[in-house]
């Protein structure tokens, strides 16, 4: 089943015809993703990799049936991009472009929620559902379908364990990276209620890291689920008042701790492994097999 | 960015926010002269890019230019946490008769700015917030629409703003907001703003914090590059790499911040200490290793070097080759653990094991090996 995209998913990848756009639509589609438009204004008439290229995203989605967008666009033009894009009426926006100013960032979550546009990111990877669709950076190779959800902040420590999880027969429903912005489209709850709602999902692994308090809020929301979730946090070693690669991964005075987050999660009854590996074998005992 | 008290100061000035006449002065001479021209009772406030200095013995008041330039060599050549004072910003002492707090910030939670006001301002606004939150009044604004008069009316009414002063606070509340809007800021705040003896209200002190990703529109901009305090750290950013600076013994490059961070953590669980974060992003080309290892050899406390690279779309082998080279050519004296999971690992591993490089398989044996050969 997964969620948010399965082999339905229509893409357009705004930003097509620029290095990023092109490289990972080439390898979208070798994943087997519909890519069936791209958008870059003044390039249309063009393709690339087989990919008819629009000026605009209204006219993707009227000729192409474009469903699903995923923004390659640098920053100074991100949000103009991701508006663009929720006003034409796209359901899912993934936006992989990082440095994208804050307050840009505010007026594009807050249009979103008014249309009702799902939007993840920006500064992610984007999400895979394994054997059906690949709307991002990730890379393909190193996921097989399966039974667990997979939900995250960050890019590569995720990889990590999708590999090991892969490498001990474990597969994957969907892996879905919400970036590492402080204000992003998706959070960890959203995706929560995705997986606790998905009948292929049978056990859930929540990625997070210092800064802000998202896990703090979905830790809440665990307490109702019926799904097992096993968590992990990055950054626990990290000085206060320093910022750790992401934008959002800084402790300010007292809020955004490691021991704040995993104390949310431990009172929710999710265990908080403390090595990669750990994570596996804890999912490996909550799985019914 | 963050901007000094100044540094804001003048930002609130040139947006017809009311600011106490005043200098800045960066030697006791200078202090000295100022307070002349100013005359009277003056205050001396360590321009530093934290707070806490007033408690820290950063602010004195004093009744003369004798006084003033005694106190300025004081502050300047203290250390407020660590932070070297490099500027005493020199003002008229004002006549207060109460104290309002203003500020507006991001709320990273709600998505949205949040306007903060409060009749109890001053230094101990974070105590009164914690135990009287009735008083500190918080409005947020809709992204979408931005400020309007029937907010900053609520906030006044719900701060019990005095009656008299309710269209000079609300006037200065949109000024605040021109601000926080136009410079990009996260964070625009006035504690104490005062309202002085002769009914005018006046930001005493000013703190201003700005978007580093909308630097782009701000070209001019007058702050602090607070992530620069370091040397190592100012060459990262000459580099465009993402480094901090940290007191261990144990070098860390990796790709990708939470990968770096976990990597920083299992050091820490091997009994050993990361001295520093470093993320050379997807990819781990030959050219932004090279950059990143130099810098880290350029610390003197670095005994070892954990190399983490996961390849997706990447390579290992291709990392690895790129990692010979680049280490060939440095003749690195430190020892290098090197660790490679992912896509072809396996013949990246192999490529390397002839080199006089150490290899790890997991990510627990590379982290525990970079700590036993930081002790070696």
């Amino acid at each position: 089943m997964s969620i948010l995209i399965n082999t339905e998913t229509r893409v357009l990848v705004q930003g097509i015809t620029g290095r990023e756009g092109a490289f990972h639509t080439k390898q979208m589609l070798a994943y087997g993703t519909k890519v069936v438009a791209g958008v870059t204004p003044g390039k249309g008439g063009e393709s690339v990799e087989g990919v008819p290229v629009y000026n605009t995203v209204r006219e993707a989605v009227e000729k192409e049936g474009v469903n699903t967008s995923i923004v390659f666009v640098p920053p100074r033009a991100a949000a103009d991009a991701v508006l663009e894009a929720i006003d034409a009426g796209i359901g899912l926006v993934v936006c992989i472009t990082e440095w994208i100013p804050i307050h840009e960032m505010m007026r594009v979550t807050a249009y979103a929620r008014a249309k009702g546009t799902r939007l993840i990111g920006p500064n992610c990877p984007g999400l895979i559902s394994p054997g059906e669709s690949l709307v991002g950076i990730l890379p393909g190779v190193i996921f097989r379908p399966g039974p667990v959800g997979l939900v995250s902040r960050s890019g590569t420590l995720t990889y990590e364990v999708v590999n090991e999880l892969s490498s001990r027969g474990i597969g994957q429903s969907t892996c879905v990276g919400i970036g590492g912005d402080p204000i992003i489209g998706t959070r960890f709850i959203d995706v929560l209620k995705l997986f606790e709602a998905d009948p292929q999902t049978e056990a859930v692994i929540m990625i997070g890291e210092i800064g802000g308090s998202d896990e703090e809020e979905a830790a809440e929301y665990i307490k109702s689920m019926t799904k097992p979730v096993v968590g992990f946090i990055s950054g626990r070693t990290a000085p206060p008042g320093k910022r750790m690669g992401h934008a959002g991964a800084i402790i300010s005075g007292k809020t955004g701790t490691a021991e704040s987050k995993i104390r949310a999660l431990t009172d929710a009854g999710v265990p908080v492994a403390d090595t990669i590996s750990q994570i596996v074998d804890l999912v490996q005992e909550r799985l019914k097999r | 960015m963050k901007f000094l008290e100044y540094q804001a100061k003048e930002v609130f000035a040139a947006a017809g926010i009311p600011t106490p006449r005043g200098k800045v002065a960066t030697t006791p001479e200078a202090a000295r002269a100022i307070a002349s021209e100013l005359g009277g009772k003056v205050v001396v406030k360590a321009q530093v890019p934290i707070g806490g200095r007033g408690k820290a013995g950063g602010v004195a008041v004093v009744s003369d230019a004798d006084q003033a330039e005694k106190e300025a060599a004081r502050i300047l050549s203290m250390k407020i946490r660590d932070y070297p004072v490099p500027a005493v910003l020199v003002e008229g002492a004002a006549d207060i008769k109460a104290e309002f707090y203003l500020g507006i910030t991001v709320d990273r939670a709600k998505q949205a700015p949040v306007l903060i006001i409060s009749s109890a301002g001053g230094m101990d606004i974070e105590e009164v917030a914690e135990t009287h939150p009735d008083k500190v009044a918080k409005v947020w604004l809709d992204p979408l629409i931005g400020l309007w008069p029937f907010q900053v009316r609520e906030a006044c009414y719900r701060a019990k703003v005095p009656a008299d002063l309710i269209k000079p606070m609300s006037d200065l509340i949109e000024k605040v907001y021109a601000v926080f809007k136009e410079q990009d800021a996260i964070l625009v705040e006035i504690n104490p703003l005062a309202l002085l003896g002769n009914g005018e209200l006046v930001a005493l002190d000013g703190k201003m914090e700005t978007d580093d990703n909308a630097r782009f529109r701000h070209p001019d901009a007058k702050g602090v590059d607070e992530q620069a305090e370091h040397p190592l750290e100012q060459r990262a950013k000459e580099l465009g790499l993402s480094y901090v600076k940290l007191d261990g013994e144990v070098g860390i490059v990796g790709n990708g911040a939470g990968l770096v961070m976990t990597t920083l953590d299992m050091i820490q669980r091997n009994g050993g200490k990361a001295a520093n974060f470093l993320d050379i992003g997807g990819g781990a080309k030959a050219e932004v290793v090279r950059n990143g290892l130099s810098l880290i050899l350029s610390d003197s406390n670095v005994k070892s070097i954990l190399i983490n690279v996961f390849g997706g779309i990447t390579r290992c082998d291709e990392v690895a080759k790129g990692l010979l080279s680049v280490i060939q050519e440095m003749e690195v004296k430190v020892p290098i653990v090197v660790r490679l999971a992912g896509t072809r690992a396996k013949e990246g591993r192999e490529l390397l094991a002839g080199s006089n490089l150490h290899t790890a398989e997991s990510f627990q044996e590379a982290a525990k090996k970079a700590v036993e050969l930081a002790r070696a």
